[in-house]
This record gives structure tokens, sequence and C-alpha cells, in this order.
């Protein structure tokens, strides 16, 4: 059968349009399910950095709403290391701010391989029942084997003991780094330091045994045959932690120079 | 008629595998079957896609001008596929983070357009969904088999169950960490076309 093309464009078009209006539609409809799972999605391991809850645990969002009553996010200026006031600082997307030309910055070289960094971070704290933060659980990226990893890591109120460490995205290889999901690993982070005496980030991960945190408070027993995995993680401790990540607003924190009124008699 | 439908069913599960035989489709097989919960994912969105598509194609073949039948098949498959992708993340989020691109990419799953073009431009719409179904499901045999031994040898686990203790944990198991990557999944592949092709004589390409 012979076609003209008339009728080639007018199919051509008709195909088009209903597709669209298809998978439009559809996007559209899904759109409110989405974000609500990708905000779960975050707030869950923001309480499992904080060893709230379990990884793997089944939680449900009114549990999970019930534990962000106790919650700040806040908004961050990295360079200055002072608060911001933000509108919706919880529904602040990082990962997009950063690659925005006007919200984000080329990162000075690193080993972490991070090539852009936000001008704002979201940090989230987590304040027990007197309203005294309790926790900072701060946003990391860095590179590995594979891949980028992202995850949280939480310290202390004095922002140098770790309370937890817990990464949701990674491309390490199953069995090898990525044991950095294992709960035996991840149970090694707490109670380490993440700062020397000068304040300076001086976390290892090293091969062999580390002992207690007491004992041993700046090294990490690595995973087994993923030697790449834990440099990994130990240089994007550095980095985050360091003069171009939440360095700055740490130190802030500790001096009680965090510009943010709420903050004062906290901290 | 009803012994063409279950040939049309049946056929791609061990006769005609589009995998095992045709040797399509092997990108995904090798990436996503680390996990036997993230397999499953993807082949029930692989299932769902080929069906959907050979089925719309089916339903305008004769409509469709051949001159650009490759781009209406692509465009049908790419909707259908960007559809898939919002609901895995509407309703199964955290698979689909794990699934990342590999749902994308079921655009360009050569199985998809290949049983679009040799088989739903020449067939009813019924018979197609049916050929859809029966490649998805052989796809999906393949694909849930390796999934199977990657997951039990690399991590000691099925379905994030815990099978072998791991000795880090205290237990006896040794994990294989070739069968974490991407090669491991050649081998086990190669396996299965062997053991297939012993029952199966007929499908030894002569020498």
């Amino acid at each position: 059968m012979q076609f003209s093309v008339r009728y080639i464009l007018l199919f051509s078009i008709a195909v088009c349009g209903v597709c669209a209006v298809f998978v439009s539609s559809l996007a559209v409809s899904l759109k409110d399910r989405q974000e609500t799972n990708e905000k779960l999605f975050k707030q869950r391991n923001v309480l499992e950095a904080a060893g709230l809850i379990e990884s793997g645990q089944s939680v449900t969002p009114q549990e999970i709403e019930t534990y962000f009553e106790n919650i700040e996010a806040v908004l961050v200026d990295l360079q200055s290391g002072q608060e911001v006031e933000a509108e919706d600082a919880a529904a602040y997307d990082q990962q997009a701010a950063k690659k925005d030309p006007k919200l984000g910055r080329d990162a000075p070289k690193n080993p972490s391989l991070v090539f852009r960094l936000p001008l704002k971070a979201q940090v989230f704290k987590i304040k027990d029942k007197s309203g005294a933060v309790d926790m900072y659980v701060l946003p990391i990226e860095g590179y590995g084997l594979w891949g980028t990893l992202f995850g949280f890591i939480a310290l202390d109120s004095d922002t140098n003991t770790v309370q937890g460490l817990t990464y949701y995205q990674h491309k390490e290889t199953p069995g090898l780094g990525g044991e950095v999901d294992n709960p035996n690993w991840k149970a090694l982070w707490e109670g380490r330091k993440v700062f020397d005496n000068k304040w300076q980030p001086s976390i290892q991960v090293i091969k062999g045994q580390a002992g207690s945190p007491e004992e041993d408070p700046y090294r990490v027993d690595g995973m087994s045959g993923a030697t790449i995995t834990g440099r990994g993680v130990e240089n994007m401790l550095d980095f985050w932690l360091g003069p171009d990540g939440f360095g700055p607003y740490l130190e802030n924190v500790r001096n009680g120079g965090v510009a943010n009124d709420r903050l004062k008699g906290a901290a | 008629m009803a012994e063409m439908k279950s040939k049309v069913l049946l056929d791609p599960l061990f006769n005609n595998n589009p995998i095992a035989l045709q040797v399509l489709g092997i990108c995904s097989a090798l990436a996503v079957t680390t996990k036997m919960e993230v397999t499953l994912v993807m082949c029930v969105a692989v299932i769902a896609v080929i069906s959907l598509s050979n089925f719309s194609v089916s339903l305008l073949r004769n409509h469709i001008p051949p001159s650009i039948r490759i781009i209406v098949q692509l465009t049908i498959i790419a909707s259908l596929v960007i559809v898939t992708d919002q609901i895995l993340k509407a309703y199964v989020y955290e698979t689909s983070k794990q699934l990342s691109v590999f749902v994308g990419l079921i655009i360009t799953n050569c199985i998809v357009m290949g049983r679009a073009e040799a088989f739903a431009m020449q067939n009813g719409p019924f018979l197609s969904l049916i050929d859809g179904l029966g490649n998805g499901i052989g796809y999906s045999i393949i694909l849930l088999g390796t999934a199977f031994i990657r997951e039990l040898l690399a991590s000691g686990k099925l379905f994030g169950v815990e099978i072998f203790q791991l000795v880090h944990e205290g237990g006896w198991y040794t994990p294989n960490g070739l069968m974490g990557l991407s090669p491991g999944a050649f081998f086990i592949i190669g396996i299965f076309i062997w053991i297939l092709r012993v029952f199966k004589p007929d499908q030894v390409e002569e020498e």
C-alpha cells in the first residue's frame, strides 16, 4: 500500500500527540506520590544516620513524621559557615542546587572527586525534648571505586564524636565495597572522633584492626577487599569536614557563633 | 488457533529464548542481576513493556507507513518505558533507585524492538500480546536464574534474606567477589546456554 506524504505527516503527528498526552498525564498524576517517596526516603536516611532507626527496619510515614517533630532542617552557607534564612529548608534540593550556576560553584580539586559544591548545604539538627541540639546530621558525597557514594554523617553536639554514618546511594561492589551498608561495619563508627586536637579532620579508614573508640578514636577498621572504597570514605570525610565543606559551620557551632538566634541558647 | 497461541507463548521460554538463543538483551542481564528483588522488578517492567508495545504496534500495524515504521515503534516503546519508570518511582521507590538508568534503557533493549518489528507488525493484537508475554517471561527466566546464583554466591542472601552466613559476620561462607561483578553474569549465562543446548541439540549452530 502506498502512503501519501500528507498521511505520513499526519500519522506521525497523531502518534506523537497521543504518546505525549499519555506520558505527561501519567507523570503529572504520579508526581505527588513520587515527591512524597523522595522526601520519606531522605528523612529515613537522616534517621538511620542518627541511629534513631535501624537500616532495613520498616517504619510508617507517620512514625517518620513523629521523629521529624524534633528535627530541624536548616540551610548553611558553606563558605561563611552561617545559617541562612530559608523558606522551606526541609524541601531544599542540594543536588539540584549544586548543578545550578547561580546556586552552586566549582569545587577546588580534591581527592574525593567532588566537582561541584552547592553554595548552601542542608543540615539536620536533631533535638532533645528541651530543644537543645543533640546531633548534627550532614550530607556527604564522594567517589569510591565505581562511582559516587551519597550519604549522611551524624555528629554529636560537640561536632567531633560520630554518632552514625550511612550511605543511601552507591555503586560499590556487592559483598566488598558494598559492605558500607553492612550494619556491623557502620556500628564501628559510633564514638569515633573526626577531628584531632587542632580541629583538623583526621579520621582514617585502615587495613587491619582498629581498637575500641576510646583507645583508638581516629581509626576505623576498613572493609576487607575494599581498600579503595574505604579510602573514598576517608577522603570524603576529610573533604566535607574540611574548609570547603562543613568545617567553617562546625567551627561556628563550637564557638557559639552561629548567627541563628534559635541556636544560641542551645549551643 | 489455540495450539498457535500456546506455541507463541511457550516457544520463547526455552525453544527460542531471547537471551539464550537469540542472545539479545544481554546488557541488562549483566547489569541488574546482582539482587533478586531488583531483578524481579526489572523483569516485571520488561514483561509489561514488551507485551504492551507488541499490542499497540500490532493495533496500528496496517496504518503505520513502512517508511517511518521503526521510528513509530520507538515512539511507542519510549512512551511505555517512561510510563513504567514513573510508576516504579511512585510505587517501589527504593528498588527503582537501585535500577536507576536501567529502566530507561529498556528502550534500547533489542528484545522489545525485535518483537515489535518481527512479530507485531505481521500478527494480530491478541497474538502479539501473547508473544510479548512469552518473550518477556523467557527473558525473566534467565535473569531470575542468574540473579539467584549471583546474589547467593556474592552476598550469601536471597531477596536480602541471609542464607549463607558470611565469614566476617562469624559464619563460614566466603563471598565470591566475581559473582558480584558483571563478568560473573557472563559465566552464568554461558553455562545456562550450554545446559539448554545439551537438552535441545537443534539450537547448536553448525560449524
